[in-house]
């Protein structure tokens, strides 16, 4: 053999892979992450997307400003309770598969509203289902990459093959979002909003 | 013109509306009473001399002390701030103004203070007033919109008045 081994080797351009391999590795090469810097951790985030440490080296720097077109959630910030009502919304409005990282103190368990904040939500696993926590208060660029990585090894372990024989065919009704007081979507802008919700203390 | 100039001249115009003053602290401040404060705006707005054509912010302080051991030790009885900071652009002067009430109106628990708007002299005033209301507890009387402007209009409670009871529970997210 006088050819070096590797030349020729696609020359029929013909790769050998399962399909669940190829499904695994284009989703977890093009996360998009929707645009949703909430606090002073999102400016940490955009430094994660910009130039420096390059989100886009994972596939993921294309910033969706739509969550119809965005598989990752990144909260990056404090989620008030004001908030905390649109976060589950945009949550429902993402298309599967979705992934949500908590970056930051403040999303993880209320960081430094933990005490005094009246108006922050104790952890954003209280809204929506978080797959990858990252600590810190902001966290470096580095650790939201580690945990865009960590992303990627959970999209690699699913298994296509292996569905709940019950779920294949059974149609999962939407849970639509009732925003409490926006009034867009079903309540009455003449009603009036509910007063003594909140359980008082003492 | 300085603090006490003000002071003289106010004095002179509204006597029994200017309730006290401090022209000693670092920001020295005089004291109105809330039926006077509209005119005494009015006129430090319009008045050539003052012309006090900037509202810097407006401020809610709420003393009260809750720990009973460190409230013997105040030196002074709960009450509520409010705090108005005045500039002119054109005379380079500053002036500070401040209305001092009762933690609750008529000290029936619930039942807020009241302190005329000065929306009408400042447009500045509306959204600040909205914040005082909002967080302090402050009812601004006549003012076109008195809603709140940070907190969800169905929050209860004002959460900077010391004696504010944290949430447990708002709409099904549990508070702690
Ligand atoms: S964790 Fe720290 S940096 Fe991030 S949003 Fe909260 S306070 Fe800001």
């Amino acid at each position: 053999m006088t050819q070096p081994w590797i030349e020729g080797r696609f020359e029929e351009n013909v790769l050998v892979t399962s399909i669940e391999q190829a499904i695994n590795w284009a989703r977890q090469s093009s996360i998009w992450p929707m645009t949703f810097g909430l606090a002073c951790c999102a400016i940490e985030m955009m430094a994660a997307g910009a130039s420096r440490f390059d989100l886009d080296r994972f596939g993921a720097g294309a910033f969706r400003a739509t969550p119809r077109q965005a598989d990752l959630m990144i909260v990056a910030g404090t989620v008030t309770y004001k908030m905390a009502s649109r976060v589950r919304r945009l949550y429902n409005m993402m298309p599967d598969p979705k992934f949500v990282i908590a970056m930051g103190a403040c999303t993880v368990g209320g960081g430094p509203y933990f005490k005094w904040g009246y108006h922050v939500v104790k952890g954003v696993d209280l809204v929506v289902p978080v797959d990858v926590y990252v600590p810190g208060c902001p966290p470096r660029p580095e650790a939201l990459l580690e945990g865009l990585m960590r992303i990627q090894d959970k999209i690699k372990g699913h298994k296509i093959s292996r569905q709940r024989a019950a779920a294949i065919g059974a149609k999962v009704q939407d849970e639509i979002p009732v925003p409490h007081h926006s009034g867009y979507v079903d309540a009455p802008a003449d009603h009036p909003p509910v007063m003594d919700h909140q359980k008082i203390t003492g | 013109m300085s603090g006490k100039s003000f002071l003289d001249q106010l004095k002179k115009e509204f006597s029994g509306k200017i309730t006290g003053e401090n022209l000693t602290a670092l920001d020295p401040w005089i004291e109105v009473s809330p039926d006077g404060l509209v005119e005494v705006c009015e006129f430090l707005k319009n008045d050539p001399a003052a012309q006090f054509d900037l509202l810097n912010c407006i401020s809610g302080v709420d003393y009260l002390e809750p720990d009973p051991k460190k409230a013997a030790k105040t030196g002074w009885e709960p009450h509520t701030e409010v705090v108005y900071h005045l500039s002119s652009t054109v005379k380079k002067h500053t002036l500070v103004l401040k209305v001092i009430l009762p933690r609750w109106k008529d000290d029936v628990p619930g039942q807020l203070p009241e302190v005329p708007t000065v929306s009408h002299v400042w447009r500045t005033a509306d959204w600040h007033e909205r914040e005082v209301y909002d967080l302090s507890g402050v009812h601004f009387i006549g003012h076109p919109d008195l809603r709140r402007i940070l907190c969800c209009e169905d929050w209860v409670g004002h959460p900077l008045r010391k004696d504010y009871e944290m949430p447990l529970e708002y709409h099904g997210i549990r508070g702690r």
